[in-house]
């Protein structure tokens, strides 16, 4: 019974639609300064927050029922191990310097 | 519950006790859905990823040649069109039947546009012989280097492609939600598809929202 009366303003919806431009035009004019190694850190960082704003507003994740959110929290979790355990391998081949390289 | 003759709706079918557990019920089963998605997605992610970090230099050069404004502008259309989404998942729970149609044919035609801009953008890249195969030749590169720049845009229309496919299936689905509301089918009580359609569409958004920073922006910074 959770949650299925919950109808956001338009006002809620474009607020949130006017900062995803916003984000946008950030991300793609940060691009062009040199930030070294962290314009990856910055542009990721840009596109999490745009996630979470669609996720959170547009797909009402607030709004949905704890189950809802504890699966998705579960495949992020998912995610996060296919990422960080295939880049720890990539990025440890060449310590040892034998096999495998 | 022998003592009523039990009227199935759309809203309310045989198998659940209320019809928020049928909406309940859909919505999970969308996200599960959407998850496998992620991890379809995540590993080509992680593919990129991986290939990047193995040919940095050859890799910023050809994602160089890539048109930053038409990829932000185009970023620009999907929001747009999640923005026209979510106005048609509002007015079905106020029950604006003729609003349903006006906002999803508008995210329709916004789906258009994007594919539209994608094609020219492919289009030109047939021109400039960035397409990976016999042809192929990325100027800015050596020639020794060619394989490793190929990599990057076999990657690039693999990613891209696919990101238009669920876009093409996404128009697909707009199309039989317009049919549907048109015949009024959504109400206040029961909108569920118009609801989990706009979950796929946002779904599709957020791809390109991590798509664009990786495949355009990242490695800009050493062009000047």
């Amino acid at each position: 019974m959770t949650g299925h009366h919950h109808i956001d303003s338009v006002k809620t919806y474009v607020f949130v639609f006017l900062a995803l431009i916003f984000a946008t035009v950030a991300t793609t004019a940060v691009a062009f300064v040199d930030l070294g190694r962290f314009s990856v850190v910055v542009a990721l960082a840009i596109a999490v927050c745009k996630m979470l704003l669609v996720a959170l507003f547009f797909m009402h994740v607030r709004h949905s029922t704890a189950l809802t959110k504890l699966v998705l929290i579960g495949a992020l979790l998912w995610l996060a191990i296919l990422i960080l355990v295939t880049l720890s391998d990539f990025a440890s081949r060449g310590w040892i310097g034998t096999l495998g390289r | 519950m022998a003592d009523h003759a039990h009227v199935e709706t759309l809203a309310l079918r045989e198998q659940f006790d209320t019809a928020a557990q049928q909406k309940d019920a859909s919505t999970l089963g969308m996200w599960i859905f959407l998850i496998t998605e992620i991890m379809f997605f995540g590993g080509m992610f992680m593919v990129y990823t991986v290939y990047r970090s193995a040919y940095p230099d050859v890799f910023a050069i050809a994602s160089s040649t890539l048109n930053v404004y038409i990829g932000a502008a185009n970023t620009v259309v999907l929001l747009c069109s999640s923005l026209t989404m979510v106005l048609a998942v509002r007015a079905a729970q106020l029950g604006q039947k003729k609003a349903i149609v006006t906002f999803i044919v508008l995210t329709l035609i916004l789906g258009f546009v994007f594919l539209g801009v994608k094609a020219y953008e492919w289009n030109e890249k047939f021109q400039e012989h960035h397409i990976p195969g016999l042809s192929f030749h990325l100027e800015e590169v050596a020639p020794g280097l060619q394989g490793q720049a190929q990599l990057f845009f076999s990657l690039y229309f693999a990613m891209t492609g696919l990101h238009a496919l669920h876009m093409v299936i996404g128009a697909g689905i707009m199309f039989v939600l317009i049919r549907h509301a048109m015949q009024g089918r959504y109400n206040a009580e029961y909108y569920t598809p118009v609801d989990v359609g706009g979950l796929y569409w946002h779904f599709v958004d957020i791809i390109w929202i991590f798509l664009f920073p990786l495949l355009y922006l990242i490695d800009r910074h050493l062009k000047g």
